[in-house]
């Protein structure tokens, strides 16, 4: 485990965090009319503002709320919304919820890794694409379905993805 | 007025009050419901409801589902059926699910008999793991001094997370992740020695299997007791006596000092000591240094410094007051560091060949006891710390029945003490040692009346005041962190002043430590040795700290001035501002 996050430490450090993602966080909680129970409000605001949740930003959010750093590292790794890493300018949702399942998203899933060559949960070397799976989007009538960042693709096909991707790129 | 309701369980109905759940109202009732990740220690006002185990499912009528008694409200009329087949056949599932993502080494678990989930496995039959599923397997941590976090022996009871944010208030274990892959760690699951963990061991305390653990020291103490050029010296801190015959099926609140001393010698230390004759020295110190502070200008309150957890608390959580607690080391420390330069000139034993092995109720001392700057020359004050639990194994592993030993005097010249020394091991113990003494000294009067009702007692925070004729010294008294973080926060927004104040960091004191014996959730055991510790001081001949005549030999032939010059370098530390994750 230390090894690990050693290396995560390190990304860390090699991609400096911007001082004004601080300050534009700073404002926002100083914003807020009192400092109960906004954890998940905040986290979700840090993470649009920094794109990911970091160790430093987590421990950032813990000192400012009066919260413990473990407390908010068990929230952001308990909702699969919060990631700790850099994602991908792409975010490639594929729902796995019952329906989608039933309809074979497991295949959708195949072909993202095959043509993207990445596992489901990693992001591709030039930081362009993200393929991790969602729980239950809402949208069954549309089963499979993959969410791009805000766009929604229905009834998808395994053979459609080659088309769907090349739209990004 | 209270609000009652009827229930009915098993066809038995009884009259309970109306906030009860059913497994209260099943107490009342006499029936019994097996539980595992429940954990109500009244006392401490702590209660562990996280109904994650399902252990201690029941039936309700017109109910479709199984209810987990421990955390479903009753209401009136309600009737329970906690015997039924199906009832009894989803508790057994429930163990049998735990099981089966749990290591089966049971026999050399360090756990093994003192396990609940064994006992409950044992209690609801189970015979087989029907369930053969995934399993989790994730690295030790042994990064600490004090605690090892062993994960796959970890039910997920969560029992540890509410000791150590409810109670303490340290907020270093939380649940991370979610589904299969949730464990409870450290933010980011760092190691523990990375943290801000205090090592109090009240997470050990409560823990039901061997996920958390103290580090075990006992092969290292028979290592050192069987090499011949070594000179190994043992001392036991207050608390032992009061709870050690608790592991040898006696009464909680036994009192087993000389059969402790005797005990000792046969397992083959060369000199038998007492850490009270430590604590009798703090006494001589810390009460020293109160006048001084008091008649100097000095910073008020002065917080006592006996307990390495709550020092560390200070230095993590609240650095800009790491100046008002007492410089002197703790009791174990100060006799380590007697025992390594006066009692070894004295007996003429090269201090580098000495081991001073410390028996503590504590986890916390063995991560203080590694402190670097608790040494002489490089040469650790303490060299080893064991536990109350690690003694008893030590004594059973040597066929040393605790019961069948006479009473034995402990060896001297460090071996005498006073009944300020035997109340060390109780919350408000250390300050009414500390009063017994501080009186005389600045009233220049004899005390005729040693025992100070109005610090006693097992109230979280406490205050009083002590008369020294003339000068009236209010007093603070906290045990369990999160009443001690209570009390700082109110002396630093000015609410509260005071002039002495005495925290432990475990609830009760060092009788509750997270070295003890095990209390599987009966906090009255903490009351009995509480009660224990009195007794004793009741029963020494002398109660106050400065007429022990050892200890006034040692200022006498060694040390000089109390607060002198030579107790400062031997006796007396600094604390430090530390960062907190």
């Amino acid at each position: 485990m230390p090894e690990e996050l050693k290396v995560k430490e390190k990304n860390d450090l090699q991609k400096p965090i911007p001082k004004e993602h601080y300050e534009k966080l700073e404002e926002y909680i100083d914003s807020l009319p009192s400092l109960e129970g906004r954890l998940i409000q905040v986290l979700h605001h840090a993470q649009d503002i920094f794109g990911y949740l970091p160790r430093d930003v987590q421990l950032f959010i813990a000192r400012r709320l009066g919260l413990a750093g473990a407390k908010v590292n068990g929230v952001v790794s308990f909702y699969s919304y919060f990631t700790e890493e850099p994602r991908g300018e792409y975010v490639i949702n594929i729902c796995t919820g019952t329906a989608c399942f039933v309809k074979g998203a497991n295949k959708l899933t195949e072909e993202f890794e095959k043509k993207l060559k990445i596992s489901a949960g990693d992001t591709t070397e030039d930081r362009k694409f993200t393929l991790k799976d969602v729980r239950c989007v809402g949208a069954c009538g549309l089963a499979p379905l993959v969410v791009i960042n805000d766009k929604v693709f229905g009834r998808v096909k395994p053979e459609e993805i080659e088309g769907i991707l090349e739209q990004y790129l | 007025m209270k609000d009652y309701v009827k229930v009915t369980i098993n066809d038995k109905t009884v009259e309970v009050p109306r906030e009860y759940t059913i497994l209260n109202a099943a107490v009342e009732a006499g029936i019994k419901i097996p539980t595992l990740c429940h954990l109500d220690l009244h006392d401490l006002k702590m209660v562990n409801r996280t109904a994650s185990c399902r252990v201690c499912m029941v039936e309700i009528e017109q109910r479709p589902n199984l209810a987990p008694a421990c955390a479903t409200p009753i209401n009136d009329g309600m009737v329970i059926r906690t015997d039924s087949l199906r009832a009894i056949r989803a508790r057994r599932m429930a163990v049998e699910l735990l099981l089966s993502n749990h290591p089966t080494d049971c026999l050399i678990c360090q756990r093994n008999v003192r396990c609940e989930l064994q006992s409950l496995a044992q209690e609801l039959n189970v015979r087989e793991i029907k369930y053969s599923g995934k399993r989790n397997k994730y690295p030790l941590d042994t990064s600490s001094q004090a605690i090892i976090k062993n994960q796959d022996k970890c039910i997920l009871c969560r029992r540890c997370e509410t000791a150590c944010n409810e109670i303490q208030t340290c907020g270093i274990l939380s649940a991370l992740n979610r589904g299969f892959d949730t464990i409870v760690g450290p933010a980011f699951n760092l190691p523990m020695v990375e943290t801000s963990c205090t090592y109090c061991g009240q997470c050990v305390a409560v823990c039901p299997t061997a996920a958390l653990t103290e580090v075990n020291h006992t092969h290292k103490v028979w290592e050192e007791l069987h090499k011949p050029d070594k000179y190994v010296v043992v001392q036991v801190a207050p608390a032992i006596r009061v709870a050690l015959g608790e592991l040898f099926g006696m009464e909680a609140g036994s009192i087993v000092t000389g059969k402790l001393a005797a005990a000792l010698r046969r397992m083959g230390f060369d000199q038998v000591y007492d850490t009270e004759f430590g604590a009798d020295v703090t006494i001589m110190e810390e009460a020293k240094e109160l006048i001084h502070r008091l008649e100097h200008g000095g910073t008020l309150p002065m917080l006592t410094s006996c307990c390495p957890a709550w020092v560390s608390f200070i230095e993590h959580q609240f650095p800009d007051m790491v100046d008002v607690p007492s410089t002197c080391m703790s009791p174990h420390i100060m006799f380590g560091a007697i025992a390594k330069t006066y009692l070894a000139e004295k007996i003429g034993i090269d201090p580098k060949k000495m081991v001073v092995v410390s028996v503590m109720p504590c986890v916390a001392k063995k991560a203080e006891a590694a402190r670097t700057e608790l040494s002489i020359d490089d040469n650790d004050d303490v060299d080893i710390v064991i536990t109350t639990r690690e003694l008893g194994d030590m004594l059973k592993e040597a066929g040393i029945d605790l019961d069948k030993l006479p009473d034995e005097d402990f060896d001297h010249p460090l071996g005498k003490s006073t009944g300020a020394a035997s109340i060390f091991g109780t919350t408000g113990g250390v300050i009414e040692a500390a009063m017994r003494t501080a009186y005389e000294w600045v009233t220049g009067e004899t005390l005729e009346e040693v025992e100070f009702k109005q610090l006693r007692g097992m109230d979280g925070i406490r205050e009083a005041t002590v008369d020294l004729k003339g000068k009236e010294l209010k007093i603070g008294i906290a045990h369990g962190l999160g009443n001690a973080r209570q009390m700082l926060e109110d002396i630093r927004n000015g609410k509260s002043e005071f002039h002495a104040i005495e925290i432990m960091a475990c609830p009760g004191g060092c009788v509750g430590g997270g070295g003890q014996p095990y209390h599987y959730g009966n906090d009255e055991i903490v009351k009995k040795r509480q009660e224990a510790i009195y007794r004793e001081d009741r029963g020494k001949s002398i109660r106050k700290s400065h007429e022990n005549p050892e200890v006034i030999k040692l200022y006498k032939e060694y040390l000089g001035e109390p607060y002198g010059e030579l107790a400062h370098k031997l006796l007396h530390t600094k604390y430090e501002a530390k960062e907190r994750i």
